[in-house]
């Protein structure tokens, strides 16, 4: 045994916890955790919907529920998740067309896909903080 | 060569008892969601700032209405086939399982539902 020639260390995951994820499960599970932060999105949206439906009794509340710190980083969470689910489920599509499909290319949308999922979140924030009614906004 | 068992063949389901119609929904809501989505948002950042009333009259312009219509019932289609994948996937107890369909079901109907009348209101 002892004059085996030496292999390189194998890659060891005993635990979960210490798992080194690979980008592309780390985007998969992303992607149906945004999708589902996205559905407690939409009850938002129909809230607002009812707001401008019924007036300000339930509009102005919302408003200002959303205008606090934390409204704004629940917000800013839906930015971030729509902007990933849009972009990664893009990455999706072309996957489904054939393209793409490499294990190399598929690391590389990936980190792509992750990277412009926040530059893009926080655009959006920045327009709407600078932008000509920005200095309305809290 | 299948590797559909004899059973599965002669049902023509797969797991979770439904097959081609929920991954062709699934990217034909996914794609139209596309540009619906960037007009969202879009429309969204225009509105920061706007008074209730502004916001209101947005959604009563026709077109907006029309494609908010459309966001809130292909998102609501989407949102249903994703989370039912999601159930299929995880809930291994068979009665949990359709209990958390119907649900996911019924969730995603009333939400669509609320939403249009909610629009429509907003418009009439």
């Amino acid at each position: 045994m002892a004059d085996q020639p030496q292999t390189p260390p194998r890659p060891l995951s005993p635990f979960l916890s210490i798992y080194r994820w690979p980008v592309t499960m780390a985007t998969s599970i992303t992607h149906r955790a945004t999708g589902l932060a996205l559905t407690v999105g939409m009850v938002l949206l129909a809230w607002l919907l009812i707001g401008l439906a019924s007036g300000p009794d339930v509009y102005g509340p919302l408003m200002r529920l959303l205008a606090t710190p934390f409204g704004q980083i629940v917000l800013f969470g839906f930015v971030w998740s729509l902007a990933y689910h849009f972009l990664n489920g893009i990455r999706h599509l072309a996957w489904d067309l054939g393209y793409g499909f490499e294990v190399p290319t598929a690391n590389k949308t990936g980190v792509l896909v992750i990277a412009l999922s926040v530059l893009l979140a926080v655009a959006v924030f920045v327009i709407a903080y600078t932008g000509p009614h920005g200095a309305v906004m809290p | 060569m299948s590797l559909q068992s004899p059973l599965h063949k002669v049902q023509g389901l797969g797991s979770a008892h439904s097959g081609l119609t929920h991954f062709w929904r699934e990217r034909v809501t996914a794609t139209a969601l596309i540009p619906l989505s960037v007009w969202l948002v879009a429309s969204g950042l225009g509105l920061v700032g706007a008074t209730e009333a502004e916001v209101a009259g947005f959604l009563q312009r026709p077109w907006n209405a029309v494609l908010m219509g459309l966001f809130v019932v292909l998102t609501c289609i989407h949102m249903s086939l994703g989370v039912q994948a999601v159930i299929d996937d995880y809930i291994h107890s068979e009665g949990q399982k359709i209990a958390l369909l119907l649900l996911n079901r019924a969730f995603a109907w009333l939400l669509g539902a609320v939403s249009l009348v909610a629009i429509l209101r907003i418009v009439t």
